[in-house]
């Protein structure tokens, strides 16, 4: 038990800043220094909690933001996207009374995997592999042939690695490719995204021209018009991962972004007014069955003003 | 095995990798911060050690996290201080016997009915703002308009008419500095709990 004597907290915080740093306002941050990074981390566990202490206290001064006004350039309106959200989750939960009945008539072997809103389930494959549904999903497998298909909705992955016979997710016209690992899929309609957390994935489709490659960090976003690859820090993806708990972790995170997220788990929807107020950002963790709390933090935080109706919350300023 | 975890079972979620530790380090543990100084401080003398034995406790916490997470990240937090406190007493044998009772007798708060964090977004504005005060003024302006304003490291650099490496360098000695100054802070405002 002599981990710190090999060296001193000093010296390893002033490195962790360093990095820190670095991957957060460098314009030349890419691959190589990522994985230089995660090389660092996993070296040891002080090396990773100061790093994450650090971040820790990096992120939290992002709450000062929130009272502080955006420029009106940033972004494109989201404001009509929460309304959207809502009329796409009534028409899936109809969806999903129909697939239910479909599991019972459809071809023995594919097996239906659905949740409701708010639901959060998981399923162990008869490979071995692992799925988490989150809220809202799809999911139709064909243990058997190695295939998933995601009709809608968001699943954490962890595949049972077989090389000869490697995990398919289809996704309309987009399609992961499994080379051992642990990833994210996520569908909206037209909208796909994979992120991967572990190992390496092989996506193909929309109107991606040749088949790209995605390792630990990469990730996919692609919709009928276009395929963008960002990168995600393991810290990121961890935020991403928190409906796992059963929370919604937000980092200066827009109104109107957390909204449409507390919309796809719950049946009393948020609604901000307005594009200038769905611009304003705010951070925290929420329970992701409790928008009232983030209600509550954007009236007391941001000073907005609340209006409660049955089943709808407006946010206005 | 599902890893949501569930209050009042008696056996913990399993994470299944480093990434939702992570998460669940950074939001459980970390804002336990001024709790555990305030611990360590009382039963540890010396006071230039408290960093390397706070950052041992993470690393130990993390470590076995990995493994299982605790159903009651306080209890085990402080408990795991505990036992490293008592073995550095008796590997070191430096701290007179009684230290050695305190700790012993010392009994570790529970988990129950933690605060609603998100109520106290305006205390933690209040504690931002002190923890910010606290630092050295170029590193203080440089988190500001990186965080603040959103500005890039050029545009920072411009503004403050030094080259773009300094930039980092204050950042970096910066976020070092509001690591701890936020503890203080925490522990300054804080509710009289543990």
């Amino acid at each position: 038990m002599s981990a710190a004597s090999e060296m001193r907290h000093d010296e390893i915080e002033v490195r962790a800043a360093d990095w820190l740093v670095a991957r957060r306002v460098r314009d030349d941050w890419d691959e190589e220094k990522q994985s230089a990074l995660d090389a660092w981390l996993e070296q040891s566990p002080l090396h990773r909690v100061t790093y994450l202490r650090l971040e820790g206290a990096w992120s939290r001064t992002h709450r000062l933001r929130a009272i502080h006004q955006p420029e009106p350039i940033e972004k494109p309106a989201k404001a009509a996207y929460p309304r959207l959200r809502n009329m796409l989750a009534g028409f899936a939960v109809a969806a999903i009374g129909l697939a239910g009945l479909g599991a019972y008539l459809s071809l023995p072997r594919e097996q239906t995997y659905a949740t409701a809103l708010g639901q959060h389930r998981a399923v162990t494959l008869a490979d071995g592999s692992h799925v988490e549904l989150n809220t809202n999903t799809l999911l139709r497998v064909n243990a058997a042939r190695k295939i998933a298909w995601l009709d809608h909705g968001e699943a954490f992955f962890e595949v049972h690695h077989d090389a000869s016979h490697p995990f398919v997710v289809m996704a309309g016209d987009k399609r992961i490719t499994d080379v051992g690992t642990k990833f994210i899929a996520r569908r909206d309609g037209d909208r796909f995204e994979a992120d991967v957390v572990e190992g390496r994935v092989q996506f193909e489709g929309g109107i991606a021209h040749k088949p790209a490659l995605l390792r630990q960090g990469d990730s996919v976003v692609a919709d009928a018009n276009s395929v963008t690859m960002p990168k995600k820090t393991a810290i990121d993806l961890a935020r991403e991962l928190g409906w796992r708990h059963g929370v919604l972790i937000f980092d200066a995170t827009p109104l109107g972004d957390a909204a449409a997220e507390f919309n796809r788990y719950n049946a009393d929807k948020i609604i901000i007014a307005d594009d200038t107020t769905a611009r304003l950002s705010l951070g925290g963790t929420f329970r992701t069955n409790d928008g009232e709390a983030f209600v509550r933090l954007a009236q007391q935080v941001l000073g907005l003003r609340i209006q409660h109706y049955p089943n709808e919350t407006v946010i206005s300023r | 095995m599902a890893d949501r975890p569930e209050i009042g079972q008696g056996i913990g979620p399993v994470p299944s990798s480093g990434d939702t530790t992570d998460a669940w380090f950074m939001r459980e543990v970390l804002p336990l911060e001024s709790a555990l100084m305030q611990f360590l401080r009382r039963n540890w003398r010396n006071e230039s050690d408290l960093a390397d034995i706070r950052q041992e406790v993470y690393a130990r916490v993390y470590e076995s996290a990995r493994k299982q997470l605790p159903d009651f990240p306080k209890s085990f937090l402080l408990t795991t201080a505990r036992h490293l406190l008592i073995n550095r007493v008796r590997r070191e044998r430096i701290v007179p016997i009684e230290a050695i009772g305190d700790l012993e007798m010392l009994g570790v708060p529970s988990d129950e009915a933690s605060p609603d964090r998100t109520v106290m977004a305006r205390e933690e504005l209040r504690r931002l703002q002190a923890a910010l005060d606290r630092l050295p003024q170029r590193c203080r302006e440089a988190i500001v308009l990186r965080q603040v304003e959103g500005l890039s490291q050029r545009e920072i650099a411009q503004r403050m008419g030094i080259a773009e490496k300094t930039v980092e360098r204050h950042l970096s000695l910066g976020v070092r500095a509001l690591a701890d100054m936020l503890t203080l802070a925490d522990t300054l405002y804080g509710e009289e709990k543990s």
